[in-house]
């Protein structure tokens, strides 16, 4: 501990106040005292608490299925989430935490990185026409981000990054700012698409599209569909017609149909034929009939070929998610006459919607632990990346598990959901304040040039000394990894 | 970092619900009267409202530190203005800066989002002890005067009525958040809003003053809060025994100050408190009664 305490920079509201050691910032809620940045007004902590029905106790994880034996080692972990931070950094994290792992010194750096660099990439799984690829996304008529690729059942919209958090003005880097958090905190946040569609996004929640809520992912593809059903639908029904925005399916054209000997039924498409039986193009997208902007399926049917067709010939229309579906029986004129479905063909539809996921949205945030925030770590900051390069050092966020992107820096994505609740927040910079533990062996952490004389033993985070922090005891999410696992690591002898 | 906070307080038996907005330093008691759904309506559009003050006062912060000046450019944020417009008709007597009116120009900006288009019979915004005041014609609130802040007891009521041009109330003085050059326990005052209310209590409060005494010990702004928009001015914090010369002095010249203020149609009055005795000038003196004898502290009375 330096002799002197030093000035503190206050993170809890935007004011950001420099603190002195013994004085309260502007709110009198929060006080320097020796250095640290504590709460004074504990009333207000535990209203707030009880408030959220949040026990005030330890914010660590234990194993959800705790048997009633004494808390082993290595059970508890200090996740970021209320860590605070050393903005921007020059100073040791937070917290650096020691554990003794089945014979392991473990340490795990927590601090809150304060991103200028991050996003969210945000997976809507929908056929609906959401906007055309590269269409700007608004919030308040602010520019946020922009739709990217089409993906399986999905359409994926990029959000936030540099360009938008302060690459433009004032305002829209507040916008998104605001947008981010609270996908992150996982909000419901509505944004309008150029030349598309309004849409409400929240993560593990269906997408509201135009004011309708989407239920169902589709099943597969138009062509996919019929490859799918193809059988079922043979003995029921002369021709089947999947329609969807990327391929429309055409059974008795299709590989499927052909292998079972179905009867050319002289039906013509409109739409730019692809291999038989695929159609791409039928109808614009939109928010009708499998993601076109269909609402009348004969509209993407030319008139049936005398030569192949016949008076009787019956024929079933189906989105691609069962949502929609018409039945048909040529009249003598060859002309499709609408007929309420037979028993058994409602049962195939109902089969198409049964084997579709229900629709959600996911949210991964995005950001790059970058310079200042790995001083925090080590005074060597290259040596971090390098040691999380080199599976010597374990990400994680809030406690779940990270993707670290191969190439320079630590650039990571996390599933927000798998993160406790309101684990980020935001400085006016504008960035977005988010949580992140770096857990490796303690010989490790030496070695990488960490704040050595800052480790301090979980207890003492977490005992009664450590109460005067505000936290939050959360029990495992049995999806997520544990950190201190070490399987994590190189070193495992069994990795 | 938290963003801002809202939640509705339990009410008393037969009273509305308050609304507590909190942000960092600024904390909000909001009550209104008026149809339930006309109440709800106002709430939601002051939390819309609060959700980006605090914000758009950081980003002019060093601005909004500065002495004022008569000439002045406008500042962008709309609180921003209401402060830089309650303090520049002091700027050319003495030094002031905008954050002299930050906590009730934030009442009256959330305030006045809050009653756009509703029908209230009347609300108020009580920002830490300046409050802002909506009142439809007929009506009226009493506002308890509380002589030494820091031990809540009621020394007097005044009764504000629509009509009036009050609309906002304001007290300084040492024993609150901000710091003070003077040695009032407190200094109320009532004006046409609270931002005007509030900078006026500020300054009042600093000229109740007794001059150099041995029994008032004063430090540098800057050591005792290093943030703060005073700079090196002297700020006082401690003050010992006054004898009854002191105190009748120290008294005399803050209502010289606000007597000026009231002559200049700045402030419709001001009550000074100093050791447990009370000046009072304009529209502040007729109405000093007896505190009521039910403190209903959840009903019509508010206290300054």
């Amino acid at each position: 501990m330096p002799d002197v305490p030093e000035k503190i920079r206050c993170d809890a509201c935007p004011v950001m106040c420099y603190i002195d050691d013994g004085k309260a910032g502007a709110c009198d809620r929060y006080a320097n005292s020796g250095g640290s940045l504590i709460r004074v007004d504990p009333l207000t902590v535990v209203a707030n608490a009880q408030a959220q029905g949040t026990p005030l106790v330890p914010f660590l994880g234990k194993a959800a299925d705790w048997d009633g034996e004494l808390v082993r080692p290595g059970d508890e972990f200090v996740t970021a989430v209320g860590a605070g931070t050393t903005y921007p950094d020059y100073k040791p994290a937070p917290f650096i935490v020691s554990s003794h792992v089945d014979g392991v010194d473990m340490v795990t750096v927590v601090t809150e990185g304060i991103y200028s660099y991050c996003g969210v990439k945000v997976k809507i799984d929908t056929d609906r026409h959401l906007g055309p690829e590269r269409a700007v996304v608004r919030c308040d008529g602010e520019a946020i981000g922009h739709v990217t690729t089409g993906e399986y059942g999905s359409q994926m919209l990029s959000l936030g990054g540099v360009n938008h958090l302060t690459g433009g003005s004032k305002r829209e880097g507040r916008v998104t700012c605001q947008a981010l958090l609270d996908l992150c905190n996982g909000k419901a946040v509505e944004m309008a698409i150029d030349d598309g569609s309004t849409v409400v996004i929240q993560a593990g929640m269906p997408p509201v599209v135009n004011g309708q809520r989407e239920e169902l992912m589709r099943v597969g593809c138009g062509s996919a569909a019929i490859g799918m059903f193809a059988k079922q639908w043979y003995d029921l029904v002369d021709e089947v017609v999947v329609v969807d925005d990327h391929i429309t399916g055409v059974l008795s054209e299709h590989q499927a149909g052909k292998v079972l000997g179905a009867r050319p039924t002289g039906i013509s498409i409109r739409g730019r034929r692809s291999t038989p039986g695929r159609y791409f193009q039928v109808a614009a997208p939109g928010t009708g009939w499998g993601g076109t902007d269909v609402t009348d399926p004969l509209s993407i049917l030319g008139d049936f070929k005398a030569k192949q067709a016949w008076p009787g010939l019956t024929m079933m229309m189906v989105s691609t998610t069962g949502e929609h579906a018409a039945y048909y029986i040529l009249d003598d004129d060859l002309k499709p006459v609408l007929h309420d479905l037979t028993p058994a063909l409602v049962a195939s539809v109902e089969r198409v919607r049964e084997n579709c996921e229900p629709a959600l949205c996911s949210v991964l945030f995005m950001g790059g632990a970058g310079g200042s925030l790995r001083a925090g770590v080590t005074e060597n900051p290259v040596r971090l990346t390098k040691s999380v390069k080199d599976t010597l050092t374990y990400v994680s966020a809030g406690g779940a598990p990270v993707y670290v992107w191969p190439g320079g820096g630590i650039t990571y994505m996390v599933d927000v959901t798998r993160m406790p609740d309101n684990s980020f927040g935001y400085v006016p910079t504008p960035a977005l304040v988010a949580p992140i533990e770096f857990t490796m062996k303690l010989d490790d952490y030496a070695a990488l040039g960490g704040h050595m004389d800052h480790v301090v033993p979980i207890d003492d985070v977490v005992g009664p000394e450590g109460q005067r922090h505000d936290q939050r005891q959360l029990a495992r999410r049995a999806d997520n990894p544990w950190p201190l696992d070490r399987s994590h690591f190189k070193w495992n002898p069994g990795a | 970092m938290a963003g801002p906070h809202a939640a509705l307080l339990p009410a008393a038996p037969g009273q509305a619900p308050r609304l507590h907005l909190q942000h960092g330093p600024i904390d909000l008691v909001i009550s209104a009267d008026g149809a339930e759904s006309e109440v709800a309506a106002a709430y939601r559009q002051a939390g819309d409202r609060f959700a980006t003050v605090l914000a758009e006062l950081v980003e002019e912060l060093p601005a909004l530190r500065r002495a004022a000046a008569a000439g002045d450019p406008p500042l962008a944020g709309a609180t921003a203005r209401r402060m830089q417009a309650a303090v520049r008709p002091h700027a050319a007597h003495g030094f002031v800066t905008p954050m002299a009116a930050v906590a009730g120009a934030v009442a009256d900006e959330v305030l006045a989002a809050m009653a756009r288009g509703r029908d209230l019979r009347r609300a108020q915004i009580n920002n830490g002890g300046d409050i802002a005041l909506h009142l439809a014609p007929g009506q009226s609130y009493t506002v308890g005067l509380v002589p030494r802040p820091d031990r809540p007891a009621l020394a007097g009521a005044m009764r504000v009525a629509a009509g009036e041009g009050i609309g906002g109330v304001a007290t300084s003085g040492r024993h609150g958040r901000s710091l003070s050059l003077g040695v009032a326990d407190a200094v109320t005052v009532l004006a046409a809003d609270a931002a005007a209310a509030d900078a006026a209590a500020t300054l009042i409060a600093n000229a109740v003053d007794p001059g150099d005494h041995p029994a008032v010990r004063r430090l540098p702004a800057r050591t005792v809060d290093p943030d703060s928009d005073l700079g090196d001015r002297p700020v006082v914090v401690a003050v010992g025994r006054l004898s009854d010369g002191d105190v009748a002095a120290a008294l005399a010249a803050g209502l010289a100050r606000a007597e000026d203020m009231a002559r200049r149609g700045l402030i419709a009055g001001a009550a000074l408190c100093l050791d447990g005795r009370l000046r009072a000038t304009g529209a502040a003196a007729p109405r000093l009664a007896p505190p009521p004898q039910h403190r209903n502290v959840h009903g019509g009375t508010v206290h300054a």
